[in-house]
């Protein structure tokens, strides 16, 4: 059992936990992702980790609420306990001084580049960040992100904060006044889907962060299965982080709708929470 | 094992009956639930052996001076030591007999090939051309008997040594590893990866042919023997085997078991409703998803292929109908005649209403503007000849081809080690395959470290991961003296 010992609200559908896992804490590395069940008859569902406190022992998740099993996480309080957290898995980012590194983030996929951001910036990258939200409020973590950016552009689809435009705007802009070694998203999909194409088109490198459905986490099941460079890869073993050119977005755009049905169907659990 | 066979009881019982009148006696029939009623429930099919049929079949035994029978198995239980024990009406002795050498007798009782081990080296199959002596029906009887009873015995454990060992995976090889060590006096912890303890036979084998009350029953004993078991813990991750070193553990044991699940990466294998063996067992045993109060979901497939012909194709597509599958078929590319299979389970199987579609090999899977599989492309087969696993091997049919509607795929044809382990453990031997490289006494290329079960056989059955677990052990203790 891990226990919550903080929690923010991010905004009405996004919180911040902070849970205690002291093992996992002293483990993890940028880019690791956790598992995580909430009651008894919980679902296993990834998290990658925002960020941790080795003297603390406590580990930070963002979490939007989408389903059943997001939601109820994100009614937990401080001092609830978590029923199983396990990890850390998954493959931790490849660090290195590439030179100047853009990184887009979109939605709660910006928690979790924020380690990435953090070690980059310590490898000796010139870090440009790119936040983008549907608006003011959906912004997370801006003032953590400037202080290992040497540079934070902020896109809102409505204009509320920063510049009005798209996460694909903002990279734009970028690389048309200078020189990218390197890009990093994590964001749903489709976004990343669009980082994809945009970075392709100018050829720079680029790495994207999967999110995909799991079950164990560890190789064991293939939930998580995906097309990379047309071959098949496991996200929670190979992954998370692939060669975005290579990623086929549109087949995991298709593989995360497998159980959308159900999942409505399932929502009346949350009120009996 | 001779003084045992020549106590006064066993030679009065054995000149009680008659070999003859022995050997007339008739095999004894396993009590089933019937097919139509059980394809739809999730209750266990083997019903187990009454008393007095246990009684009967236990008559049968012939108490022989050389018991093939024990050669077949591979831990090496004392069979005629516990059948016997049934005869005379010791059932509490008779599985205290069986827990001497297996940890785990109420589930090798039911998942054991006995038609392959201990039962095919039977006197009675050997030189009288006859059924064998139920072992497996009298193992699980006596194990049964015993739970039932409320007077579990706990094995005697010898007096600690002080020394602690840890256990990478709680399945059968890690579980049988812990009880002997633990009855050796060692202080054994088990780490798991899962939220579950158990392994395969809790995310693996369903409940109708292995009940997790079962399964939890043998681990709480474990606890008894003074067993330590942490779950969600991730040796290689959470905490590196370096760690366990620092924290004084003097051997560790890998039983990691099989991890990445085999496609056959054909088109439209990554289509919704196209998952492996793996997925779909552990979504409906360990995840529960077909209860409505589960988190976990499942799709619920009406026209539901299972491509292999293994137990755990068996035990797909059996689930399959328990969770209201129409149709349900096996799609395999060999014949009948060379399914890895226990005999027990094809025969449920068909019973159950599952259609053979033996000598069929997938070639595409059609989907819907959805993503959902909707058709599999199926290429028909012919025996050729045999291969190097000495089974005849399928060839093409030039042209021969069907197209199913199908709504879900489940394809169970094997896995790799998993590759946790191996990738974080710096020196360690590893072969091609990805399983861990051992010498006789299961001991790797790092003395401290030892392996069994799949992530050393790449994919095996219960019984052998056992019988890994009983050999570690013993070359563990005599590499720690």
């Amino acid at each position: 059992m891990n226990k919550i010992v903080s929690k923010e609200n991010f905004s009405e559908n996004v919180v911040k936990l902070e849970v205690e896992a002291p093992l996992i804490a002293k483990s993890r590395k940028a880019g690791h992702f956790v598992i995580v069940r909430v009651g008894e008859k919980g679902e296993r569902i990834p998290l990658t980790i925002a960020a941790s406190d080795t003297q603390k022992g406590t580990i930070t998740l963002v979490v939007q609420k989408i389903g059943v099993s997001s939601t109820k996480l994100c009614n937990l309080n401080v001092g609830d306990e978590i029923t199983d957290v396990v990890g850390p898995l998954g493959k931790a980012t490849h660090i290195e001084n590439f030179g100047t590194v853009v990184c887009a983030g979109g939605g709660v996929g910006v928690a979790p580049m924020l380690p990435i951001v953090e070690a980059l910036k310590k490898a000796g990258n010139r870090v440009i960040t790119v936040l983008a939200a549907r608006n003011k409020s959906l912004v997370i973590l801006e003032d953590q992100m400037r202080k290992f950016s040497d540079e934070v552009i902020i896109m809102t689809d409505d204009g509320s904060s920063g510049k009005k435009g798209l996460v694909t705007n903002g990279i734009e802009e970028v690389i048309n006044r200078e020189k990218v070694d390197l890009c990093v998203t994590i964001g749903p999909a489709i976004m990343m889907k669009f980082v994809a194409l945009l970075t392709k088109k100018y050829e720079i490198p680029t790495v994207a962060s999967l999110n995909t459905i799991m079950v164990d986490g560890t190789g064991m099941c293939g939930a998580c299965r995906v097309t990379v460079g047309g071959k098949t890869k496991f996200v929670c073993v190979d992954g998370p982080e692939f060669d975005a050119h290579q990623v086929d977005f549109d087949q995991m755009l298709m593989r995360l709708g497998a159980y959308k049905q159900e999942e409505q169907a399932d929502m009346y659990k949350v009120s009996k929470q | 094992m001779a003084e045992d066979r020549n106590v006064a009881w066993r030679e009065d019982l054995r000149k009680g009956l008659s070999n003859k009148e022995r050997t007339a006696i008739q095999r004894v029939k396993m009590n089933e639930l019937e097919p139509a009623y059980r394809a739809r429930v999730r209750e266990e099919v083997n019903q187990g052996l009454t008393k007095e049929q246990a009684l009967v079949e236990a008559k049968r035994c012939l108490d022989c001076p050389n018991p093939t029978c024990m050669t077949g198995c591979p831990v090496s239980i004392n069979i005629p030591g516990f059948i016997k024990n049934i005869e005379r009406g010791e059932i509490l002795e008779a599985a205290k007999v069986l827990k001497e050498t297996s940890a785990l007798p109420a589930v090798c009782g039911r998942v054991c090939p006995q038609e392959k081990q201990c039962e095919s080296q039977c006197f009675y199959k050997l030189k009288l051309k006859k059924d064998a002596v139920g072992i497996g029906y009298l193992e699980r009887f006596a194990a049964d008997y015993e739970r039932e009873s409320g007077m579990i015995s706990v094995p005697e454990i010898k007096e600690k040594n002080g020394k602690k060992i840890a256990v990478v995976g709680s399945g059968p090889a890690g579980l049988s590893f812990a009880g002997d060590m633990a009855k050796m006096g060692y202080s054994v912890t088990v780490f798991e990866a899962l939220h579950e303890i158990g392994g395969v036979l809790k995310y693996g084998i369903p409940e109708f042919r292995l009940p997790n009350k079962v399964v939890d029953v043998e681990i709480e004993n474990l606890r008894k023997m003074g067993v330590t078991f942490i779950k969600d813990c991730i040796v290689g991750k959470t905490i590196s085997i370096k760690d366990l070193e620092e924290d004084g553990f003097k051997g560790v044991f890998v039983a990691s078991g099989a991890g990445l699940p085999r496609f056959m990466n054909i088109s439209g294998e990554n289509l919704i409703g196209v998952m492996s063996s793996n997925e779909y067992l552990t979504r409906v045993n360990l995840m529960d998803a077909a209860n409505p109060e589960s988190d976990t979901p499942i799709n619920k497939g009406h026209n539901v292929a299972v491509i292999g012909g293994g137990n755990t194709a068996m035990d797909s597509v059996r689930t399959a109908l328990r969770l209201g599958a129409d149709r349900a078929m096996i799609v395999y590319r060999r014949s009948e005649e060379e399914m890895p299979a226990r005999l027990e389970e094809v025969k449920h199987a068909k019973e159950e209403g599952v259609e053979f579609m033996t000598l069929h090999n997938p070639i595409e899977y059609i989907g819907d503007e959805k993503g959902r599989v909707v058709k599999m492309r199926l290429q028909k087969m012919q025996l050729g000849e045999p291969d190097a696993s000495g089974r005849r091997s399928p060839i093409e049919i030039p042209g021969a081809i069907e197209e199913i509607d199908v709504d879900e795929v489940i394809v169970s044809i094997g896995v790799s080690p998993n590759p946790l382990i191996p990738s974080s453990v710096e020196g360690l031997q590893v072969s091609p395959k990805g399983t861990i490289v051992v010498n006789e006494g299961m001991q790797s290329s790092i003395p401290m470290l030892f392996a069994g079960g799949d992530i050393v056989r790449g994919g095996a059955t219960v019984i052998l991961a056992m019988g890994d677990g009983r050999a570690a052990a013993a070359a563990m203790d005599k590499y720690l003296k």
